[in-house]
């Protein structure tokens, strides 16, 4: 075979999403009901900061719609960095089935692989609510929009989606050891999700500190929530999302570590 | 030219016996086994033979292939694909071979198999020229002209594995492996896919290494045999010095089977 450009990893990425797309429409009715049960399920979270600041006017400083501002911010974060990473989520079956096995006989990075396996379409009903419990935030929580603010949530949609995506990546590579889905994972993704609704310093010092420097959460929400609702004016604290990309590192050697331990599964 | 050298591999087994309080046990401590799967394994293949690689369940040919095939990496011994070392410069060589797994699907469920084709074509970055001449050979060749625009899922097994065989031909490899091929085909898909092998081999010079309990598709397809038994290889030689007298090669190799106690 003569030798010729090997075509790039986002083009392919592309490709991969739209045979998704394709496959998705084979399915309309399973894929519209998954998507209405999607934005249903997140209702829950509306609610269950709606019922808290009913109860209590005000949690820690926070009026109800910089909560708001703050969680669906996080929850948008999520549901982005699901629909990417479903590929990782679902990791242990295709380890199980011996799908991997074909992964790695084609000649092409086993992560941009394993992502493409997957591209969860039907997030787009969580992030639909997230967008609209957004909006309310921001014509309630009286934020003074200015260029860098914007820049802000920007910022923190992208190193969020990027931390999640890269939890998503240590559940998968630690699926080349156990074989099998580990539950306790869910802690800091699901609950990460739950609890990402609020600041994380209200959950006390510890637990910021924690969130600070083992799983970076406060980098893309505590922070610079701070500079988006006018509690700090330090510029540096705009960046901190970005900062928060970095934690794809440790968990892309965690995977690479793994894969060299890969043991395939039967014939 | 394939080449393995004295390749050993061992997997870790857990074991234990029946029974709920057994299974509670030995959640907290666990016996393993270290079983070993290959046991010094050693042999040269030239380019464009077709061989038949062969043996009991669990005698170790899946393993081999995944190791040929950049999956495993074995514990010890050395093995060349065409200068590379699978399991070192896995990119580099998958790109230069073709892996059927007959019991799994390589193309994409929902979608048509021309979709699969294509996305294959972009993974593979084949060159649109040797992309056309491929899939035109192959249409002709395996009559997939009908059902390239049904997807997959809505194929029998026989029109699946057709599709399963230009997928992996699509990127021209000089290579293929081939892990029971016909495996659950009905007689008239069994002998299309073994005719449509020997042509590609006879017309690309493509090598040919199949693993299957079919003996008829050894007899059709390969010239050459390597019998592998408990991980070790037992014979190597070709098929007509395996033949005895005038019998069946079923009985051959169950004679075979027998004599090395495997």
């Amino acid at each position: 075979m003569e030798k010729t450009k090997k075509i790039s990893g986002a083009k392919l990425y592309r490709r991969y999403l739209s045979i998704h797309v394709r496959s998705v429409m084979q399915y309309k009715a399973s894929f519209w009901m998954t998507t209405v049960g999607q934005f249903l399920t997140s209702l829950n979270m509306l609610l269950g900061v709606y019922f808290m600041f009913r109860r209590f006017g005000s949690v820690k400083g926070y009026t109800f719609s910089e909560v708001l501002l703050c969680s669906s911010i996080m929850l948008m974060e999520y549901s982005l960095g699901e629909c990417i990473a479903r590929g990782f989520d679902t990791f242990p079956a295709m380890v199980r089935k011996g799908g991997f096995d074909r992964v790695m006989t084609r000649p092409r990075s086993a992560v941009l692989q394993v992502l493409g396996s997957n591209i969860e379409l039907t997030r787009v009903g969580r992030m639909t609510m997230a967008v609209i419990m957004f909006v309310y935030g921001i014509s309630h929580s009286g934020v003074h929009w200015s260029a860098g603010r914007v820049m802000t949530v920007i910022f923190m949609l992208i190193g969020g989606t990027a931390l999640f995506c890269g939890i998503f990546l240590i559940y998968a590579a630690l699926c080349f050891y156990t074989l099998d889905g580990l539950e306790f994972m869910n802690i800091l993704t699901d609950g990460a999700r739950e609890y990402g609704k609020y600041p994380v310093n209200l959950y006390g010092k510890r637990m910021l500190q924690f969130c600070t420097f083992a799983v970076p959460y406060a980098l893309v929400q505590y922070y610079p929530l701070t500079y988006l609702t006018g509690r700090s004016d330090n510029l540096f604290t705009m960046f901190l999302p970005l900062l928060a990309t970095v934690f794809l590192i440790p968990c892309y050697l965690l995977w690479r570590v793994g894969l060299r331990h890969y043991q395939s599964s039967g014939s | 030219m394939i080449v393995m050298k004295n390749i050993c591999k061992t997997y870790k087994v857990t074991r234990r016996n029946a029974g709920f309080k057994e299974a509670a046990r030995s959640f907290f401590r666990r016996e393993t086994e270290t079983v070993t799967a290959l046991d010094h394994v050693s042999f040269t293949i030239h380019d464009g033979e077709t061989v038949g690689y062969i043996g009991p369940n669990g005698a170790g040919k899946s393993t081999t292939v995944k190791i040929l095939s950049g999956i495993l990496t074995p514990d010890s011994g050395e093995c060349l694909v065409d200068g590379r070392v699978p399991w070192k410069n896995r990119i580099r060589h998958v790109a230069q071979i073709g892996v059927i797994f007959g019991q799994r699907s390589q193309l994409w469920w929902d979608v048509p198999v021309i979709d699969s084709f294509e996305l294959l074509r972009d993974i593979y970055s084949i060159p649109p020229d040797t992309y056309r001449a491929n899939l035109d050979e192959m249409t002709e060749l395996l009559g997939l002209s009908e059902i390239l625009r049904t997807p997959t899922r809505q194929l029998s097994l026989g029109q699946r594995m057709r599709c399963e065989l230009a997928a992996s031909l699509l990127h021209s490899p000089k290579i293929l492996f081939l892990d029971e091929p016909t495996i659950g085909l009905d007689a008239v898909s069994k002998i299309a896919v073994r005719e449509f092998i020997v042509k590609r081999n006879r017309a690309h010079g493509t090598t040919v290494i199949l693993t299957t309990h079919d003996m008829q598709d050894i007899e059709a397809i390969t010239r050459r045999i390597i019998l592998i038994g408990k991980g070790k290889i037992l014979l190597d030689g070709g098929l007509d010095e395996l033949r005895r007298g005038g019998e069946d090669i079923d009985h051959t190799v169950a004679e075979l089977y027998r004599s090395y106690e495997i």
